[in-house]
């Protein structure tokens, strides 16, 4: 009996020994940059099949197809149109740039959100910490109860989130050497205010059509985004994202303590305007777009840098990448879980929370 | 002798309140290690910041090779001045590696990551120190002498000509201390000026050739080691009774103090010579 479950206990440490090993080989830094390069390109694809309305699956691989091939000599390969208009409809003007949206969306948070989380030398700080989500959503609650059109809506949701973190280091400059922790401060300060704005907003609003639309706003959906509303935030949004990857090797520097990186010969000052005016760009039009998101920001950086560290230079791509997939994988949700579509902020916060209180579970978060 | 960083009358104060130092002046050889002395609070920090033109003065000047601070930027002066801080807590669990490999900044173009050359200037950095066991370690979870020598290790990887240490030897055990001060004087005989500041007097005595103590915001002698650091300023400065002796067993000169009324100190004599100290490091190997 003894030699049997000394044997059996062998056999475990074996297969353990075994099964460890393997993953060893598998799970190579190679590997996981191999495998988050390649989910998102997948998700992309697989998003565009999902939805209310069915399209036959080979006509949406046909229909994608047909705009590249066809550009061939039409004598050696030509796809002629075997669907029916409703479908073409369906994946070009709705599916497609509410995918493209919700990788910009998720791609963009997540960036912002680990800069700030190396500026302010804090993991626990999300991209609306200087007040960008509360302005911009006053400035949409605004625009809906002065009943202006969806264009401007956005512009004034961009603008009011701009505006609020204007406000925030300008209330920080009080102070000489703006430390984080006053920007910090002031941060709240501004976000408490315009929350309350909002709030005031609700109150005097019409309870039967405005109220619901605000409410509806404040919640986030990509459920009515069209090209036009991509075309007016991809500029700004490529640009602030690019600007945050070229300067990424220096937010380590950051991350590591303000003295340390003047002491380094890092302006830091300066650069904690660049990422700022950035993250406040990308998220600021991501807000527009979306509306309120939250947790996108705060948890992908987080699982980044399970993966690949907390180093920048690889964090950041990663969180490009992983937040595009995140974002892509809770709109799908929201399209098919239930009958009616579940606003985003809710569902990234019901996934997003439980899902870090994991990753704390684990302890492999590096900083407890 | 060509003097590196040149202070002349160098005050400071922050806001409006009064001055942390005034009327400081000293210059720095190549190959020179200034220990600067001193109780709690007066400042020397804040003057090794100072140097590190991480706060401007208020009045004098710092000069590094004979061009004023003021002229240059953070980047000119982080080749020239490396700057160990006190050690503080870091939330992101860097690998010493990428931490040390933080160092090569000031040689870096704005947009640009650091290539093989900086790698191996960074690995040549921590072999210097000798934390090559730690390298992968995240730089969170080594212990205080490892985070030491990292800081260290960091600010040569800047390739500094003077290295200003904030007081390199608080947090450290006994061993680790005297490594510490080990390696900073061999970093010096490497032709490496350093300005350091320090608890200990006898600190002074195991690496420096000159000392500066600092008290009521100014310094308040400054020379050679051996005049410098005697018992009669000491007592100003502490206000402790200590003995400055040279011992034979360390061919050096070291510094003890006395037992006092309310010290609780055990009756133990040296075997050999009885009514010598007892505790004293020695470097000479």
């Amino acid at each position: 009996m003894t030699a049997l479950s000394s044997w059996r206990s062998d056999a475990v440490a074996y297969i353990y020994k075994t099964a460890s090993q393997l993953r060893e080989m598998i799970v190579t830094p190679f590997m996981v940059t191999l495998l988050v390069y390649c989910l998102l390109p997948v998700l992309f694809f697989v998003s565009l099949f999902i939805g209310r309305y069915d399209v036959v699956p080979s006509h949406v691989i046909l229909l994608l197809a047909a705009p590249i091939v066809n550009l061939l000599p039409a004598d050696i390969v030509h796809i002629y149109p075997v669907w029916i208009a409703a479908e073409e409809n369906v994946i070009y003007q709705i599916r497609l740039p509410r995918v493209i949206a919700a990788i910009l969306v998720g791609a963009g948070l997540s960036v912002a959100g680990a800069a700030y989380q190396g500026l302010f030398k804090n993991p626990l700080v999300s991209p609306d910490i200087l007040g960008v989500a509360s302005g911009a959503g006053f400035g949409a609650a605004l625009a809906i109860l002065l009943s202006w059109n969806m264009m401007m809506i956005q512009v004034s949701a961009f603008g009011f989130g701009i505006l609020a973190v204007s406000i925030t280091y300008l209330l920080s400059r009080f102070y000489r050497n703006t430390p984080t922790l006053i920007l910090v401060l002031s941060g709240i300060i501004v976000g408490a205010f315009f929350t309350a704005l909002i709030s005031l907003t609700k109150y005097v609003a019409d309870p039967y059509e405005k109220l619901p639309a605000i409410t509806f706003w404040l919640m986030g959906s990509l459920a009515s985004v069209r090209y036009s509303d991509i075309v007016m935030v991809a500029p700004l949004f490529l640009l602030a994202t690019a600007a945050l990857l070229l300067i990424r090797w220096r937010i380590n520097l950051l991350a590591v303590g303000d003295d340390e990186a003047r002491a380094l010969g890092i302006d830091t000052k300066r650069m904690a305007q660049v990422i700022i005016l950035c993250s406040t760009l990308i998220t600021a039009s991501a807000v527009c777009i979306a509306g309120i998101v939250g947790w996108v920001g705060l948890v992908v950086p987080h699982l980044g840098r399970m993966l690949v560290g907390p180093d920048y230079t690889r964090l950041l791509p990663v969180c490009l990448l992983l937040g595009g997939c995140y974002m892509l994988i809770i709109d799908d949700l929201a399209r098919m879980l239930t009958s009616a579509e579940i606003p985003l902020g809710i569902l990234t916060a019901i996934i997003g929370a439980p899902f870090f209180a994991y990753l704390l579970s684990r302890r492999s978060v590096g900083w407890i | 002798m060509d003097m590196i960083l040149d202070v002349q009358q160098a005050g400071f104060r922050y806001d409006l309140r009064r001055m942390i130092f005034s009327e400081i002046s000293f210059s720095l050889a190549e190959e020179e290690v200034l220990c600067i002395l001193g109780p709690n609070g007066i400042g020397k920090s804040t003057l090794i910041r100072c140097l590190a033109n991480l706060n401007p003065l208020c009045a004098g000047s710092i000069r590094l090779h004979d061009r004023d601070v003021r002229s240059l930027n953070h980047r000119d002066v982080a080749k020239i001045v490396g700057y160990v801080p006190q050690a503080h807590e870091i939330v992101f669990p860097f690998p010493v590696r990428e931490f040390v490999l933080m160092g090569r900044a000031p040689h870096l173009e704005l947009f640009s990551s650091p290539g093989k050359d900086d790698y191996a200037k960074a690995d040549e950095a921590i072999d210097l120190v000798g934390i090559r066991k730690i390298a992968d370690k995240p730089v969170n979870e080594i212990s205080g002498g490892e985070y030491q020598l990292a800081m260290i290790a960091r600010a040569l990887a800047q390739e500094p000509e003077v290295l200003l240490l904030d007081e390199p030897t608080s947090h450290l055990d006994f061993g680790n201390q005297i490594r510490v001060l080990e390696i900073i004087d061999r970093l010096a005989r490497d032709g490496l000026s350093v300005i350091m500041s320090s608890h200990f007097p006898d600190h002074a005595f195991l690496t420096s050739n000159n000392v500066a103590i600092m008290q009521h915001g100014s310094f308040m002698a400054y020379g050679l080691a051996e005049d410098v650091v005697t018992e009669e300023n000491l007592k100003q400065t502490y206000g402790v009774d200590v003995s400055i002796t040279y011992s034979r067993d360390v061919e050096r000169h070291v510094c003890v103090p006395h037992k006092s009324g309310q010290c609780r100190c055990r009756d133990t004599q040296h075997p050999e010579y009885p009514g010598t100290p007892v505790i004293v490091a020695n470097t000479a190997k």
